[in-house]
């Protein structure tokens, strides 16, 4: 067991020192997301009520959810993009013929991200009552708890494209492609409510609709101000984790497969 | 298992390209086998073989006795690895990044922090133990990839290019470890280059020409390819003088772009008749001892470049 705990541990580790060597990545994964809310949240509110929500959410309490799920996707994106360049150079080939499984090497990189935007995650948190949200214990640690799965899915999406991809800014176009559609049509910015059908569906295939309602629902646990046409709770939480394991069966996968 | 890596009929080819083609050799522990070719000459494909990362195409390798197609796991515990891009995480101490090694190698505690201690009192690191690496200068980087390569206790130490970017002391610094290493520790040590004095140095070289393995002999012995001394003659007229010399004095030449190489006895006095007898075509003479460099250009009539 120490066997591949050690591995696993070690790799954990350097990503967690060296995130505390480079802090102007906290401006890119946490700083960024709260100014887009600030901004497109005050700005928004004066115009905008989103659909089948109560008179009294705020576009900037709507939007809360959405930003804590984006610095989960951008702490994510920012924890595996130096997986590119690491392959190509001698640090992880160094690891790579290491006598350890490919798949500890994915884990502990994985568990890296997650503990990354976990962190920032919970920083967020500690902003909800400034707009009025409030939650107990048992909404606290579920939250958190939807926090971790979410993150760990998304640092293991992250490891597959970078796993894949040559360069750079071959992953800033995926980013730009895939990654931020996704979490636009998550339900994060405007709900499925009053979107054309084709958006609706769309946003009902998509797997981070299912993560920003977890959350959402979670975080309102205690409240219980849900509404609309929003999956429940448990189906939320059942398509995450389903994610959450094809994610990470994939970025083994991926990692098993490629030589450098 | 024994004392050797033995590569036999090793072919590698990406796509239609041949990177390596039909290579064979023995190295011996205690040996410093330098593998010397030009840039594209099928080097980094070897060494990334050996070193585990790739499969070959066809061929055997057989590595202290474990086959390198079967048996790789075990042949990774084996072996420690310096490769060509730095191979250390700038953003973590000395300390840190030999840590981190040895965990994957399954060192921990008591046992780890001795070894690492004692690696780099070795390579006169010791006082930068807590230093963050992007402080270090690329000599004293370059020492800290071979402590951390050395950690495990490998039995087999494989550099890639471990000169390059590096200035004459720290190379001959680098130099040195690698002989106390080999002789100290019995431990086979396998290098590519294209830096030949690096070559000049080790016990054997194997010299490589576009994937293919042209001699392997001791530095000396493959100089002795060359009898004599070698002289190079520069010219504007390359074809023309070369074949008037050779016609006049009955000398062996090899000719590359403008410049042409002759193999000769007495040196001094062979570039005084040549000098007389074409003075007006001779841009430049050189008579010197044959180098590893003029052994190179006369087995494969290619510059080494």
């Amino acid at each position: 067991m120490v066997n591949v705990l050690l591995p696993v541990s070690t790799i954990w580790w350097r990503e967690i020192i060296r995130f505390y060597r480079q802090r102007s990545r906290l401006l890119s994964a946490f700083a960024q997301p709260l100014v887009f809310w600030i901004l497109i949240g005050s700005g928004l509110g004066a115009s905008f009520q989103p659909s089948g929500t109560s008179e009294e959410t705020t576009y900037i309490e709507y939007f809360y959810p959405g930003i804590v799920v984006l610095v989960l996707l951008f702490t994510a994106i920012f924890a595996t993009i130096s997986v590119v360049n690491e392959r190509r150079e001698g640090f992880l080939q160094g690891v790579l013929i290491a006598p350890v499984a490919r798949w500890s090497i994915v884990l502990g990189q994985a568990l890296g991200g997650t503990t990354l935007a976990l962190l920032q995650g919970v920083l967020l948190l500690f902003l909800a009552p400034l707009i009025g949200i409030r939650f107990g214990l048992s909404s606290l640690c579920l939250t958190i708890g939807v926090m971790v799965i979410l993150a760990f899915g998304l640092t293991n999406l992250g490891l597959i494209i970078a796993w894949r991809m040559d360069s750079t800014q071959g992953f800033h176009a995926i980013m730009n492609l895939i990654l931020i559609p996704i979490w636009l049509l998550s339900g994060a910015f405007f709900p499925s409510i009053g979107a054309p059908s084709w958006l609706g569906w769309v946003m009902k295939l998509n797997p981070l609709t299912y993560g920003v309602t977890a959350f959402r629902n979670s975080l309102y646990l205690d409240t219980a101000t849900i509404n609309g046409n929003m999956p429940t709770l448990g189906f939320s939480i059942l398509i995450i984790s389903l994610f959450c394991i094809l994610t990470c069966l994939g970025a083994t996968y991926t990692a098993s497969t490629k030589t450098v | 298992m024994n004392d050797k890596i033995t590569v036999e009929n090793l072919t590698h080819t990406y796509g239609t390209r041949c990177a390596l083609d039909n290579i064979s050799f023995t190295v011996s522990c205690g040996e410093i086998f330098c593998l010397l070719g030009p840039n594209g000459s099928g080097k980094t494909t070897l060494f990334k073989i050996l070193s585990t990362l790739m499969k070959p195409t066809s061929g055997n390798v057989d590595i202290l006795g474990f086959d390198l197609n079967t048996k790789s796991k075990a042949i990774r515990k084996l072996l420690g690895v310096v490769f060509q891009h730095p191979g250390l995480d700038i953003k973590l101490t000395v300390t840190e990044n030999l840590r981190h090694h040895g965990h994957l190698y399954g060192l921990k505690g008591k046992t780890l922090k001795h070894r690492i201690s004692e690696l780099l009192e070795r390579f006169g690191i010791i006082d930068r133990t807590h230093d963050i690496v992007e402080e270090l200068s690329g000599g004293l980087r370059r020492r800290v990839e071979i402590a951390k390569a050395m950690l495990h206790s490998p039995s087999v130490l494989l550099l890639d290019e471990p000169s390059s970017g590096l200035d004459v002391g720290a190379r001959r610094q680098l130099s040195d470890n690698l002989n106390s290493l080999a002789t100290t520790e019995n431990i086979l040590i396998l290098l590519t280059t294209h830096h030949l004095d690096e070559a000049d140095l080790s016990t054997r070289v194997g010299m490589l020409d576009s994937g293919r393995l042209v001699t392997v002999g001791t530095p000396d012995e493959l100089k002795d390819i060359i009898t004599g001394n070698v002289v190079l003659i520069e010219t504007t007229n390359g074809d023309t003088l070369s074949q008037a010399i050779a016609e006049k004095f009955e000398v062996s030449h090899t000719l590359i772009g403008n410049h042409i190489h002759i193999e000769c006895k007495q040196g001094h006095e062979f570039v005084k008749e040549v000098a007389a007898a074409f003075p007006n075509d001779i841009r430049s003479i050189r008579v010197g001892k044959a180098s590893l460099e003029d052994v190179f250009t006369k087995l494969t009539g290619n510059p080494f470049v």
